[in-house]
C-alpha cells in the first residue's frame, strides 16, 4: 500500500538562531528538499528613509549606523559622499585616507562577524570564539576615534568629525584582574590609535591562518559548502548580485578598483575572485579579502603618520567650527547656531553615490529640493538584493542547506528592511 | 570610466531614437534618462541589450513622490520609478526615470523579465508607494505589517502613521488603536530663496 506523499510548509524564523536576526522564512519542502522559500522581511522595518525626509542631514546621520549594524562607518560614509556630491564639496586628504583605514576595518570586522556567525551556522563552533577575540581590538578603533563600539556617527559631511586620537583606551584595574594582568592587557595600548592599529596588523595575518586552518581544509566544512548555492556568473550580474556574492561567481567587480573614490585609487590592493560560485569559493574570497584588507590599513596607517593636516572641511555652512572659534569670534558663533538650529541647505539635484561595503554596492540615492532635509533618500542596501534571491539560490537542496546559504549571504537585517 | 558621459549620451541617443527620450540629462557627473512609459520596456530592452550599451544590472529601483516637491510647486506628473542601471562591460552607471502617468492609479510595466533582480525592488515600491508593476508575478507587500492599510511613504502619509500597537491585559491579546501621539517637528523644513542674504 502506498502511503499518501505530501509536500509540508515549514515556518522558519523570525526566532531562530540560524535566521541572522529576524527573517521569517516559509519553506514549501518536499521531504527535506527545499521546493519554494519565501523570505518575509520587514519585521525589523524603521522606515529610515522616511524618517530622514523629517530630519536634517546631520540628524540622519546616526540612522545610518544602524542599517547593517556590523559595518556601521561604511554606511556613513555613502551617506557622506552623496551629501558632499550634491554639494560639490571637496574632502582634506586625511580624512580620505581616515575614512579608507576605516571603511577597511570595518571591512574586517564585518567579516570576523560572518566567518564566526556562519560557521557557527555550519557546525564549526571554535571559529566564532576566534573570531570575535579580533573583534573585540577592532572595536576599540572605533571606541578610540568616536567614544562609542558600535554606533560611531564618526564620518561627517566634508570629512570626518575630529582626528585620530593619540591615545588609547586601556583597560582598568578590577576585581577580577590583578594590575600584571592589566598591564599585559595594555601592553600594545601604551601609543596612540595608530601604533595600536600598526601593531594589529602586524598580528592579524597570523590569526586568519589560524581561521584557515579551523576551515579551509575541514572536512566537514567543505561537505557543508562545496557545490551549495551555486550562482553563474549571468545569473549573478542579472540578479544584481554585488560584493563577495558577485565575486565570488568569477567576475572581477570591485567599485574601489572600478570606480575608485576617496583614495583608493593610491593604494596596493588585490581582488580576490571565486571560480565555481558556490558557499565555498565566496568563504575563500571573503577570507583573503579580509587579508588584503589587512594591507590596505597598513599603508593608511604608514601615509597618516608622515601627514597630518586638517580632517573636516573649513567651510563652517557644512562643517561645524571650532569650539574655540565659536567661542571667540561672532561669524563662527553665527554658523554654529545656524548649523544646529536649521542645518545646512543643500542645492537642488540628485545623486547616488555607491561604496564597495563589506557586504557589496551599499548605495545612497539622494533627491534634494533645496531645503535643509533631503527630498527623497534611498538605501540601496547588498543584503536586500542577495536575500531575494534566496528563492532560487536554495531551490533542489536540502533543509539544512538553507542555513548555509543564509550564512553565505552574509544577511544582516537592520540593512534588508532598513 | 571606460566610456565617456559624452559617449554614453551619443550612443543612448542613437539606439533608442527621440520617441523614446523624454529628457537626457548629464549633472554631477551623472547621466539622468527619462523615457515615456509607453516605450519603457522597449527602451529597457534597448538599453540591456545593445553592445554599445550593455546596461546588465539594475543596482537600485525605488519609487518617488513629487507631489511636495519645493513645497508643492511641482507640476509635473506625480509618482516616478527611478532605477540605476549599471554596466559591467563599459564600466558605466545610468539613471532611467519613467513617470507613471496617471496620479491616482499609477501603473507601469515591471522590469522583471529585462532584470530578474528587480523583483523585490517592485515589491518595495509598491508597497511603500502604491505604484502598480504590471506583469510582476508577485506583487505583495514585502516591508510593512500583514493587513497594513495605506503606502506609507506618500508624501501625505504622516510619519507616525495612523494605529498603533498595544498589547491589551482586558482582551489578553495585542490590538491595534488609532494613535496617540501628536506629530511634532523639531526643526522646520525651509528652502531658502536663491541668493538668500546677498550670498
Amino acid at each position: 500500500m502506498a502511503s499518501e506523499i505530501r509536500n509540508y510548509t515549514l515556518n522558519f524564523g523570525p526566532q531562530h538562531p540560524a535566521a541572522h536576526g529576524v527573517l521569517r522564512l516559509v519553506l514549501e519542502l518536499d521531504g527535506e528538499v527545499v521546493e519554494r522559500a519565501d523570505p518575509h522581511i520587514g519585521l525589523l522595518h524603521r522606515a529610515t528613509e522616511k524618517l530622514a525626509e523629517t530630519k536634517t542631514y546631520i540628524q540622519s546621520l546616526p540612522y545610518m549606523d544602524r542599517l547593517d549594524y556590523v559595518s556601521m562607518m561604511s554606511n556613513e560614509h555613502a551617506y557622506c559622499m552623496a551629501i558632499e556630491r550634491l554639494l560639490g564639496l571637496d574632502v582634506p586628504l586625511r580624512a580620505q585616507y581616515i575614512r579608507v583605514m576605516f571603511d577597511e576595518i570595518t571591512r574586517i570586522l564585518n567579516h570576523l562577524m560572518w566567518i564566526g556567525s556562519h560557521g557557527l551556522d555550519c557546525g564549526a563552533m571554535t571559529i566564532f570564539l576566534y573570531a570575535f577575540r579580533e573583534r573585540e581590538d577592532l572595536m576599540d578603533c572605533y571606541e578610540a576615534v568616536s567614544g562609542a563600539r558600535m554606533h560611531a556617527a564618526y564620518y561627517r559631511p566634508g570629512g570626518v568629525y575630529r582626528d585620530l586620537p593619540e591615545e588609547m583606551p586601556k583597560y582598568q584595574a578590577s576585581k577580577v584582574r590583578n594590575a600584571a594582568a592589566i598591564k599585559r592587557l595594555n601592553e600594545n595600548r601604551e601609543g596612540s590609535l595608530l601604533d595600536f592599529i600598526d601593531d594589529f596588523t602586524k598580528r592579524f595575518p597570523g590569526y586568519v591562518d589560524e581561521y584557515e586552518t579551523l576551515l579551509t581544509d575541514n572536512r566537514i566544512w567543505k561537505q557543508r559548502t562545496v557545490g551549495i548555492g551555486v550562482v553563474t556568473p549571468e545569473r549573478a550580474k542579472a540578479l544584481g548580485f554585488t560584493g563577495a556574492m558577485l565575486r565570488g561567481s568569477g567576475i572581477e567587480w570591485d567599485i574601489r578598483k572600478k570606480q575608485p573614490y576617496e583614495v583608493y585609487d593610491k593604494l596596493d590592493f588585490d581582488i580576490p575572485v571565486g571560480k565555481n560560485g558556490d558557499c565555498y569559493d565566496r568563504y575563500l574570497v571573503r577570507v583573503e579579502e579580509m587579508r588584503q584588507s589587512n594591507h590596505i590599513i597598513k599603508q593608511c596607517v604608514q601615509w597618516l603618520r608622515a601627514n597630518p593636516g586638517p580632517v573636516i572641511t573649513e567651510n563652517h555652512k557644512v562643517a561645524a567650527p571650532s569650539r574655540v572659534g565659536m567661542k571667540t569670534n561672532m561669524e563662527e558663533l553665527i554658523h554654529h547656531f545656524k548649523l544646529f538650529t536649521e542645518g545646512m541647505h543643500v542645492p537642488e539635484g540628485e545623486a547616488y553615490a555607491a561604496v564597495e561595503h563589506p557586504k557589496g554596492e551599499f548605495g545612497i540615492y539622494m533627491i534634494s529640493d533645496g531645503a535643509n532635509k533631503p527630498y527623497r533618500l534611498k538605501i540601496r542596501a547588498p543584503g536586500y538584493v542577495h536575500l531575494s534571491a534566496l528563492d532560487e539560490m536554495s531551490r533542489g537542496h536540502m533543509l539544512s542547506d538553507v542555513v548555509a546559504i543564509i550564512g553565505t549571504q552574509d544577511i544582516v537585517f537592520g540593512e534588508v528592511d532598513r | 570610466m571606460a566610456k565617456t558621459l559624452n559617449q554614453l549620451i551619443e550612443d543612448i541617443q542613437r539606439v533608442l531614437g527621440a520617441e523614446r527620450i523624454n529628457s537626457l540629462k548629464t549633472r554631477l557627473d551623472e547621466v539622468t534618462l527619462e523615457v515615456p512609459a509607453a516605450k519603457f520596456i522597449e527602451a529597457a530592452t534597448l538599453l540591456r541589450d545593445d553592445p554599445a550599451l550593455r546596461f546588465e544590472a539594475c543596482v537600485d529601483l525605488c519609487g518617488v513622490d513629487y507631489s511636495a516637491y519645493r513645497d508643492g510647486l511641482w507640476e509635473g506628473l506625480r509618482f516616478a520609478s527611478v532605477a540605476h542601471l549599471l554596466s559591467y562591460t563599459h564600466n558605466i552607471r545610468l539613471r532611467l526615470r519613467v513617470f507613471c502617468t496617471d496620479d491616482d492609479f499609477p501603473v507601469l510595466p515591471s522590469l522583471i523579465d529585462i532584470w530578474p533582480g528587480v523583483n523585490w525592488f517592485e515589491r518595495e515600491s509598491f508597497d511603500l508607494y502604491g505604484i502598480i508593476y504590471q506583469g510582476h508575478p508577485d506583487l505583495r507587500r514585502l516591508l510593512t505589517d500583514y493587513g497594513f492599510v495605506g503606502h506609507p511613504f506618500r508624501k501625505d502619509f504622516p510619519v507616525s502613521g495612523y494605529v498603533e500597537m498595544r498589547y491589551d491585559p482586558e482582551q489578553a491579546r495585542v490590538i491595534y488603536q488609532p494613535v496617540t501621539i501628536d506629530p511634532r517637528e523639531n526643526t522646520p523644513r525651509i528652502i531658502r530663496e536663491e541668493n538668500y542674504g546677498g550670498v
